[in-house]
């Protein structure tokens, strides 16, 4: 599609091109948003014929762009933000984005000594934040492309050199349920040798739409692990993009936990710059109803003496759709990669389903890279097992479905973080 | 009145319709221990699976009365509540669940359908380590995943572990001596004889009679292609050892 098919766009299309002319912005980044615009405007919505988007269909998929959501009043923000079931107490400092929008009186970020959040909202009245759009420039997607263009606010965050950051960095999203989009934008950038840990929340009720973007680099020996929780209203469309570079040394866990949105997707890139550096990427998908959720990865191991191991498990129900894309490019140089992919799903009912596409495009010819998917119903056997003791079917499936998670779950490996998700996990599963 | 009647059982396997059970009948009191041999694809397993309730095996014929009602309509979870347990003969592994998170549902689950209430949890660990320790259950095992990476004789004892925190009516062992040194064999059978009491009555599937030196059975039946061909005392046991089944294998047929 060219940019003179005016007439073949769908009317979200239309309404997003006409946003942005409404609205035209004059701040630090405005040809960063220039140029995003024109990059949505010659290739719109991705559909089924866009390959990386190939089981998302957003043209079919998103039939409206919602208008950019409005600060809320301080009282609903509260209430919004009180009515959150994310980490609890776990946090040290808290970023809070209502509509996308920050609210200082509900954050709590000053005082942690090594770390500094300041809003973007603030900082590009003034000059373009370093790094913003340094990671989401090597990425050509159209989602990152409307969060370019559109974004309003959210979190710059500075771990210094060496600093040990005891406590979770919470970055909160809570949507208060006006049928409205937001567009958040974080640059993170972990300093050399410096350990922390992110929980990255989302949560809301009503018809609305996120878009989010996370521009997430750690330097030489950074030691750093991510939790998201998308736990988005039932109605929501949920669009995440996670754009990565490790240097060397680097070791890295990011765990997704999926169980909101009408249409969720969290794509997540990483690129690994230094040697002997490793990720896990990891995460469980829980999804029932009509829901429809996608984790897509691009692993680029661009360098040699790299570990990735990639780790999803899905308990779909209903007439739900999971999507699992990943895939893992070794560049020629990169010898000794080692990347190891898993999907497996649980199917709950006759109409859930799961999509799964590998994808490994190997340049080095040293290197141990290897996938593998599984996906199938509750195992029948161990069901009369735990039956035969007296268990009740229903309680022996929640169980045993908790127990596939959990294989996953545990690898995060920081205990209050696992019972955090384990709990999550019981509550949707009614236990 | 009978703990446990089974009168001219039929049951076939669901999938293919081949019948295994073949009029099976056999009465057993509470106080009573049986023990059930017989060749190897004689139907034991299976008669041990349709009294716990799998569904893989579908009853055509005659019934089953467990305290004088009928459990054929009872799914296994029920059965449990009632009474009833089977030691498996392949206890089967079951990833992510460890072994006292299992032990604590099954156990709160069976005091539940009773209208009892949760043992509150010190007093439920207290319990297991106890029971456990008798079993030569590490506290380490009961830590792990239940039955993964247990050798086979930890499987088995931990199948008796199980049994003892239940306290079932009727305890259904399934070749529970396979694959159990000598030592092992002791503390199972010690075990089991434990649970002997006035109101309980087992039915110990065996092939060898080393078990009941341990484990003394009252009556000893012959399982034959899916019916009981021999009733006797337990010198049919001794009898069965010295001449093996050729006498019955031909009657059966
Ligand atoms: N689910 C099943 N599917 C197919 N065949 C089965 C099934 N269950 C039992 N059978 C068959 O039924 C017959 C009886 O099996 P069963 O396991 O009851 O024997 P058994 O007496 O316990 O033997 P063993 O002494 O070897 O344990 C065998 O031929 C077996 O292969
Ligand atoms: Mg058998």
């Amino acid at each position: 599609m060219t940019a003179d098919n005016e007439t073949l766009r769908t009317a979200a299309e239309r309404a997003l091109i006409e946003q942005y002319e409404a609205a035209p912005t004059a701040d630090a980044v405005k040809l960063l948003r220039e140029k995003a615009i024109a990059g949505f405007r010659s290739r719109g919505l991705p559909n089924r014929r866009v390959e990386e988007w190939k089981y998302t269909d957003l043209r079919r998929g998103m039939s409206e762009a919602l208008p950019i959501a409005e600060a809320p009043e301080a009282g609903e923000a509260r209430a919004a933000v009180d009515a959150v079931a994310g980490f609890g107490d776990m946090a040290g400092a808290r970023i809070v984005f209502v509509n996308g929008l920050y609210v200082p009186e509900l954050s709590d970020i000053a005082g942690i000594e090594g770390l500094t959040i300041t809003s973007l909202a603030t900082a590009l009245g003034e000059a373009r934040p370093q790094g913003l759009g340094d990671l989401a420039g090597t990425v050509t997607d159209s989602a990152l492309d409307l969060n370019t263009a559109f974004m309003r606010d959210g979190a710059l965050i500075e771990v210094a050199a060496g600093a040990t950051i005891d406590r979770p960095v919470e970055i909160l999203h809570v949507a208060t349920g006006e049928p409205a989009a937001t567009y958040t934008r974080h640059v993170v950038h972990v300093g050399t040798g410096a350990k922390v840990r992110f929980n990255e929340v989302y949560s809301g009720k009503g018809r609305y739409q996120t878009n989010t973007a996370i521009e997430f680099s750690a330097d030489k020996g950074a030691d750093v692990s991510w939790i998201k929780l998308q736990n988005e209203g039932h109605q929501a469309q949920h669009l995440s993009t996670f754009v990565s570079a490790l240097e060397a040394e680097v070791g890295f866990d990011h765990f997704v936990f999926n169980s909101g949105g009408h249409l969720a997707r969290t794509q997540v890139f990483l690129r690994f710059n230094g040697e002997n550096a490793r990720a896990g990427l990891r995460g469980t998908m829980l999804i029932t109803e009509d829901q429809h959720s996608d984790v897509t990865l691009v692993v680029d191991h661009a360098v040699p003496n790299c570990v990735s191991r990639e780790f999803y498990k899905s308990a779909i129900d209903g007439k739900a759709k999971g999507v699992f894309q990943g895939r893992i490019n070794v560049f020629q140089h990169a010898q000794k990669t080692d990347g190891q992919m898993m999907c497996q799903a649980l199917l709950l009912s006759d109409e859930a389903e799961m999509a799964y596409k590998p994808e490994l495009e190997i340049f080095a010819d040293d290197v141990q890279c290897a996938h593998g998917a599984t996906s199938g119903q509750i195992d029948a056997e161990l069901m009369f097992y735990l039956q035969a003791r007296g268990i009740p079917e229903a309680e022996a499936k929640t169980l045993l479905i908790l127990a596939f998670l959990s294989q996953v779950i545990e690898e995060i490996g920081d205990e209050q973080a696992v019972e955090a998700l384990e709990e999550r996990t019981r509550t949707w599963l009614g236990y | 009145m009978a703990l446990l009647e089974i009168k001219n059982l039929h049951a076939r396997i669901a999938e293919d319709g081949t019948e295994i059970l073949r009029g099976v009948d056999l009465t057993v009191n509470a106080g009573e221990v049986h023990a059930i041999m017989g060749p190897n694809g004689s139907g034991k397993s299976t008669l041990s699976y349709v009294l716990a309730g799998k569904e893989d095996y579908e009853v055509t014929e005659g019934e089953v009365l467990f305290n004088g009602e009928n459990i054929l309509e009872m799914g296994p979870d029920e059965r449990a509540v009632a009474g009833m347990f089977l030691a498996f003969q392949y206890p089967i592994e079951i990833p992510g669940v460890a072994t006292m998170t299992f032990l604590k549902a099954a156990l709160n689950a069976q005091r539940k359908a009773r209208g009892l209430g949760e043992l509150p949890t010190p007093d439920f660990m207290k319990l297991v380590r106890e029971k456990a320790n008798k079993m030569n259950i590490t506290p380490d095992m009961l830590k792990r995943p239940l039955n993964v990476g247990f050798s086979g004789g930890e499987k088995k004892r931990s199948e008796i572990l199980q049994m003892e925190l239940l306290e079932p009516t009727l305890c259904v062992l399934d070749e529970t001596d396979s694959g159990l040194d000598i030592d092992a064999l002791k503390v199972v059978s010690d075990g089991v004889n434990r649970l002997r009491s006035p109101e309980r009555a087992m039915v110990v599937i065996t092939h060898y009679q080393r078990l009941l030196d341990h484990i003394v059975p009252d009556i000893v039946h012959v399982l034959s292609a899916g019916r009981i061909v021999k009733t006797g005392g337990p010198e049919l046991a001794l009898e069965l050892e010295k001449n093996g089944y050729a006498d019955y294998i031909g009657e059966a047929a």
